[in-house]
């Protein structure tokens, strides 16, 4: 067994990345984030694994050091919160179609605008259905606990360079501001520079006399060209459906009634189905966790069984679609979202269920 | 086995630092927690909260509406935190500074006047310890050798020196508890 | 007659008497006639050739006319977003200490859009080459109005002349980040005489050797025409660049080994 600690969402997250082998680290502070850059400058791990930490003067700058950094193969990330990661996307379009590798963490945080700084999932579209210009997509994953924040930074470096593509962390400011009991990974050691020359034969880091000149770029000015490249995102995109759909199903199996929520919400539903059940409300929860590829059939195998399904989000409505989209319409399908930094609690969340869905 | 605690009062007082202390202890003994703390502004200076989950299962929800025990430390958290207490549960407060006390009667309430026991035997820094001794007197979910090495995690390095001190404070707390409502 | 001028007679050693860089593509530029890019692409790969380090060099390229430096330099290179090559340049170079690592970027795209990348990668003083073409214009979309064009100088998006009290004053940014100390040499020089050009030479193995030596950012500005957009023949616009640009944008060293140069007097 790794290494126990108690650690923040946020520690957990920088702790993973240099655990993970990661080369770089780019980032702006914004609260409620801002402890992923303190802790790795805290923890220097430029002289523990070697890895580069660099207070960039905006996330426009982090998000291009980002760029530049997998651009040269190596293994890089950022994290931010929502007004940050608006200001990323541009960056992580460019990427997507440059098909670079990297890691984009997320504590979202209330908005529109400035918003609050307390925690949301009011940036579910906005990671999962692009987000900046152009036809893309990222993976996204969305931990509920400490112990998964760590995880997904090395699942998601792994996917990251498995499909050359951006992939993005989506939390929340609660998860990333709570500790929790931590399992951490082992140290991966940093890849050497030529193991990085021999894994990444399409990064820009040199060109020897022995190949043809590396291009990182997005930019194909003939329609045709940039129509194949399209379509081999899309073939890309089509893939990580196929092979990379991550889910949980508590207390399913009797369910009568249905939650779907990810992130924090799902752990407020998992209260919620205690509380429920010593009512005698057989009620169930599906929690995707990539929010993209959406687990489309694993939900609606679940949701048509069910007389009822309740979408639990951070948010005015979002994951809904998602879930409408794939369920159909024979089941009832209703939203209950708390805005703008509040936090559903679990009982609220049983008297929507009771509401919206049982007496409605 | 599950508790569910919320620890609040003023930021200064070492409400988080309480709470991170005992999930520490928590996980040193193998327990599952969960440490979730009110942040923003209202650290500085305001009041203060963390909600705390220590269990034998898989923690569900951080956020809670209801809790097993609430310990008390000034008059909004009073006002806020009392009528969350579940049926049957506990309250711990310090009267220090308080101008209404607790009324309820399905609930067990215990006072502690650790500010004041605190500040005479030159604690005051460490007066949350006191209080967390308290609890533990209550609730003795984490065994002290284990506390002594959530001391160990939860303290940087260099006050590993005050951890006798720290330990001092919860043996103190632990005589200072004084009955106020106890449920028969 | 046929024979004298076969392929392989010229191609004897004896006869060659010029040889573009190996380090340039084979393929010709897609830069209009008269331009001052290619010149300023073969000095730089002629300086990289040189020192034979075009397998250790990384390059950037910008958003603007030289978007596709890339298709003409045989050196890996990455294209940035417009504005943001300070900040690639900035992560490769900390990723790949031992390698050297260049942006090449227009105006609009480093004094406009780029401005905070810019004095930022400066004032940390990256130990990284800019080279700065400067033709007073936005070239690539048309001949709009950038922070360097002249006062009273016309453009699609000033066609009645760059109007100061509206339209802003030309910045000197090359000035300004000499000012920063993480920036060790700074320089300002043409390519449209072929004295210049090799002025122009010079300052690019120097900005290259000092990079080996982690001195900070060196910065090379080239002030360069823009026929098409200037609306002149290229001999027109080389001659108005002397009589016009010249004057404000003062060609010389502005910063050496990390120290400003006096000037005696700037023609504003």
């Amino acid at each position: 067994m790794g290494e126990l600690r108690l650690m923040k969402g946020n520690e957990a997250v920088a702790e993973a990345a240099i655990r993970a082998g990661c080369d770089g680290y780019f980032g702006y502070p914004i609260t409620p984030q801002s402890e992923v850059m303190e802790y790795l400058m805290a923890e220097k791990p430029f002289e523990r694994t070697g890895m580069v930490v660099l207070q960039a003067e905006s996330e426009v700058a982090a998000i291009n050091m980002l760029y530049g950094g997998a651009g040269t193969g190596k293994m890089v990330m950022t994290s931010s919160s929502s007004p940050g990661i608006s200001l990323m996307q541009e960056g992580i379009s460019y990427m997507a179609g440059a098909e670079l590798p990297a890691l984009i963490v997320n504590i979202v945080r209330g908005g529109p605008g400035l918003g609050t700084i307390q925690p949301s999932q009011a940036d579910y579209f906005q990671a999962v259905k692009g987000g900046g210009h152009g036809d893309y997509k990222m993976l996204v994953l969305a931990p509920a606990s400490v112990q998964e924040m760590c995880d997904h930074v090395k699942l998601g470096f792994d996917k990251a360079y498995q499909y050359r593509t951006p992939v993005m962390i989506l939390s929340d400011g609660a998860i990333g501001q709570m500790m929790e009991k931590v399992v951490l990974f082992d140290q991966i050691p940093r890849r050497t520079d030529a193991e990085v020359i021999e894994q990444c034969p399409w990064a820009s880091n040199g060109r020897p006399a022995t190949r043809d000149h590396n291009i990182i770029t997005s930019l194909d000015l003939d329609p045709a060209g940039q129509e194949r490249v399209n379509l081999k995102l899309q073939a890309k995109y089509k893939l990580m459906e196929q092979n990379e759909v991550l889910y949980e199903e508590i207390q399913c199996e009797d369910a009568e009634y249905l939650f779907v929520a990810f992130g924090l919400s799902a752990r407020i539903c998992q209260k919620a189905i205690d509380l429920a059940r010593a009512k005698g409300i057989k009620v169930g929860l599906f929690r995707p966790i990539t929010l993209f590829p959406f687990p489309v059939i694993e939900v609606s195998n679940v949701g048509n069984h069910v007389k009822g399904i309740l979408v639990v989000e951070m948010n005015a409505g979002q994951m809904i679609e998602d879930v409408k989209l794939s369920v159909g319409c024979k089941v009832k399908i209703e939203h209950f979202g708390r805005f703008g930094g509040i936090i559903p609690s679990p009982d609220e969340v049983v008297r929507a269920l009771e509401q919206q869905i049982i007496g409605g | 086995m599950t508790e569910e605690i919320i620890i609040a009062g003023f930021g200064g007082q070492g409400v988080l630092s309480m709470g991170k202390i005992l999930a520490y202890s928590g996980v040193m003994q193998n327990k599952e927690v969960s440490w979730m703390p009110s942040y923003g502004p209202e650290m500085r200076g305001g009041t203060a909260n963390v909600t705390v989950i220590i269990s034998d299962e898989r923690i569900s929800s951080p956020i809670l509406n209801a809790f097993d025990t609430a310990i008390i430390l000034n008059q909004q958290s009073m006002d806020k935190f009392e009528k969350s207490v579940k049926p049957g549960g506990l309250l711990i407060y310090d009267p220090n500074g308080l101008t209404r006390f607790p009324e309820r009667t399905d609930i067990n309430i215990y006072s502690i006047e650790a500010a004041d026991e605190a500040a005479r035997q030159g604690l005051s820094k460490i007066f949350n310890m006191v209080v967390l001794g308290g609890f533990l007197k209550l609730k003795p979910l984490v065994a002290p050798e284990f506390i002594h090495k959530g001391l160990q995690k939860s303290l940087p390095a260099r006050h590993h020196a005050l951890i006798p001190e720290n330990e001092k404070a919860i043996e103190i707390g632990k005589g200072l508890l004084k009955p106020v409502h106890v449920l028969a | 007659m046929e024979d004298k001028f076969a392929k392989t007679e010229i191609h004897k050693p004896e006869n060659i008497v010029y040889k573009k860089s190996d380090l340039m593509v084979d393929r010709p530029l897609s830069y209009c006639p008269g331009c001052g890019h290619g010149t300023a692409h073969r000095m730089l790969m002629e300086v990289l050739e040189e020192m034979n380090i075009q397998d250790k060099t990384i390059g950037v390229s910008p958003v603007g006319c030289s978007v596709l430096a890339y298709d003409f330099l045989n050196i890996d290179m990455l294209g940035a977003a417009h504005g943001r090559a300070p900040a690639l340049a900035t992560a490769i170079k900390r990723l790949w200490p031992d390698h050297f690592v260049f942006t090449y970027q227009g105006d609009g795209d480093l004094a406009a859009i780029g401005t905070a990348e810019t004095i930022h990668a400066c004032n940390r003083g990256e130990n990284i080459t800019i080279i700065f073409i400067n033709n007073g214009i936005y070239g690539m979309t048309g001949g709009q109005m950038a922070p360097t064009t002249l006062p009273g100088m016309r453009s699609s998006t000033s066609p009645y002349g760059r109007d100061v009290p509206t339209m802003g004053h030309p910045l000197k940014i090359t000035e300004l980040v000499a000012q920063l100390p993480g920036v060790y040499y700074v320089t300002r020089q043409s390519v449209h005489t072929p004295n210049n050009v090799r002025k122009t030479k010079k300052a690019m193995r120097k900005a290259f050797e000092l990079q080996k030596e982690n001195r900070g950012v060196c910065f090379i500005e080239i002030v360069s025409n823009c026929n098409s957009g200037w609306k002149m023949t290229p001999v027109q616009s080389n001659k108005w660049m002397e009589e016009n640009m010249f004057p404000f944008y003062q060609l010389g060293d502005i910063k050496v080994d990390g120290k400003l140069i006096e000037k005696k007097e700037t023609v504003e």
